[in-house]
């Protein structure tokens, strides 16, 4: 779903001149820019789009997961950015395989990523390299699964 | 009046201490495990998920319209705010635009439902610092409104007024002016509020200089609402990204810069002014809009009651909204709004079928709890009372 729209938005534009590897897809949907970043490359990315003058998304608002179970890339994590500066909002997506849902960790760059991290990898059992406490935040320390997984049963395990 | 307290040096002898779940002043099940050196705090860690109760996983198993009575829920001293986050996101994903009059009563009743909560947060702050009348005052007035969301709505609490694609109901006659007697008692009330609080000394010890965070930590933390606010930080959702046609409102985005729990009283205070003043002019607005309460979009929108016992495609609509829903284009939306505690964000993934396939809330005091440490770290136990107190949690939404 590349669209000329998306390739308009400034911000997109910057992102490409700086590493054109970094943007492997742009998605545009009811006014919000998505961008696909590849795995590896999402801690730099992180980084400059929090600390780069012209773009300055230096609050992140929200880290989300959806399972596409049983498609692969099952997972996509999304990072929600905002730039109080600039008035603009910015998702980024990273899709990870079931087999190795490991992430790096970015409370280095937004240190409110920590609960944020903490909740998508109880929940979902995504894995975040790096990250300095990554233990269960909602569910009891001893509890087994990840809930908001696709095959994990609304009424609970059996 | 900042007064610092010196950590005793030398071979610090700690202990630690589990604050709550069940203690008063957690304002539900918030655990702390504070380690302490003699009185005052060197680590302070919030273990929460006491309440989860798995709302995020109940909305994939119901259809779009269900959800709405979930959302309720999440928040329960702003179940409208949570109501119209989830409306507006929906209706982001469906790409349908709500009638103006519809608009301006979700305006009029969020911002109502905002008094309500900082009235709450007042009360119950107030308690847990030691002054007892101020709690029954603000219950005595919240009340009031409280009786106006039954007037509407049917339900005090868990009103589900808010509908995707507009409201649930007419408003019944007389509403408006329900909603004017009730603001043109308020700023008196607000005022002994006041009276009472802002230049009391006992107040002015308790809460100047206690639970200081700097803008800089606020952002990095993902404060927001008040909290970002009360740290200088001028950003309020309802300015930056205006919903639900806000930006034909008139009102100042209150901040003030000491960042302690004093200036975060200093800014609820103040807003629960600014409530009045857009409450005031969203009567003027409602009053002169006319037109229907409800978009129209057949298969999406149920058509009205007369509609539905008159015409056969009414009644097959009806018939078949409520027994399969509808399905919105695949996509994902992220939809902000400003709940009385903060960006409240709901984003919602769909498939192309009756049910969202994801619904994530970014719940505002899930994200200001985590700043805990910062503000209680340092000081004394009965400061971490003043610290959750400014922080404004409800339970119900940081567990979800």
């Amino acid at each position: 779903m590349e669209s000329q729209e998306a390739d308009k938005n400034p911000v997109v534009q910057r992102l490409r001149a700086w590493d054109g590897q970094a943007v492997s897809e742009v998605i545009e949907f009811r006014g919000e820019t998505t961008v696909v970043i590849p795995r590896e490359h999402l801690q730099r990315a992180a980084g400059y789009l929090a600390t780069e003058p012209f773009l300055y998304f230096s609050f992140l608002s929200d880290i989300t997961t959806v399972d596409k179970f049983p498609l692969e890339p099952r997972f996509e994590v999304n990072y929600h950015l905002l730039s109080i500066a600039r008035s603009d909002r910015l998702r980024l997506k990273v899709r990870l395989a079931g087999n190795d849902p490991v992430l790096p960790s970015v409370t280095s760059v937004w240190p409110t990523a920590n609960w944020h991290e903490r909740e998508n990898y109880d929940l979902f059992g995504i894995r975040f390299e790096g990250h300095p406490d990554l233990k269960r935040i909602l569910m009891p320390d001893d509890w087994e699964g990840h809930p908001l997984r696709k095959d994990y049963p609304v009424e609970g395990p059996r | 009046m900042t007064t610092t307290i010196e950590t005793p040096t030398g071979a610090a002898q700690t202990m630690v201490l589990n604050m709550g779940p069940q203690h008063p002043s957690t304002h539900g099940v918030l655990r702390v495990i504070l380690e302490l050196n003699g009185e005052i705090v060197v680590k302070a860690e919030p273990v929460i998920g006491y309440l989860h109760t798995g709302i995020e996983k109940s909305c994939e198993a119901k259809t779009y319209s269900q959800v709405i009575t979930l959302t309720d829920r999440i928040d329960y001293l702003a179940p409208l705010s949570n109501n119209l986050g989830y409306c507006l996101a929906v209706e982001k994903l469906l790409g349908i635009e709500v009638p103006k009059r519809a608009q301006y009563t979700r305006v009029l009743l969020t911002e109502l439902t905002r008094i309500t909560s900082h009235l709450v947060w007042l009360g119950t702050h107030a308690i847990d610092l030691g002054a007892m009348s101020v709690f029954l005052y603000t219950f005595r007035e919240r009340e009031e409104i409280m009786k106006i969301f039954e007037y509407v709505s049917g339900q005090r609490m868990m009103t589900s007024y808010f509908r995707i694609g507009g409201l649930a109901l007419e408003p019944p006659p007389g509403f408006l002016d329900k909603v004017r007697r009730v603001m043109d008692a308020l700023p008196g009330h607000v005022d002994e509020y006041e009276d009472l609080l802002t230049n009391n000394r006992i107040w002015l010890g308790r809460t100047q200089g206690v639970g200081i965070i700097s803008a800089d930590d606020a952002i990095a933390m993902g404060c927001s609402g008040p909290m970002l606010r009360g740290s200088g930080v001028a950003y309020d959702v309802r300015k930056a990204f205006p919903y639900s046609s806000y930006d034909d409102f008139n009102f100042d985005v209150q901040t003030q810069t000491a960042g302690d729990c004093f200036a975060r009283y200093q800014v609820r205070v103040a807003e629960i002014r600014e409530s009045i003043k857009i409450v005031r002019q969203a009567i003027e607005r409602v009053a002169k809009a006319d037109g229907p309460i409800r978009t129209e979009a057949p298969g999406i929108i149920p058509p009205s009651r007369e509609e539905m016992k008159t015409s056969i495609e009414g009644l097959i609509y009806h018939f078949k909204i409520y027994t399969e829903g509808f399905a919105p284009p695949p996509g994902e939306v992220y939809q902000v709004i400003e709940s009385p505690r903060g960006e409240l964000g709901f984003f919602v993934a769909s498939d192309g079928s009756a049910k969202p396939y994801r619904v994530k809330v970014r719940a505002p005091s899930f994200v200001n709890l985590q700043s805990l440490p910062t503000l209680a770290v340092g000081r004394l136990i009965a400061d971490v009372v003043a610290c959750i107190g400014t922080t404004d949690i409800v339970l119900g939404e940081v567990d979800r």
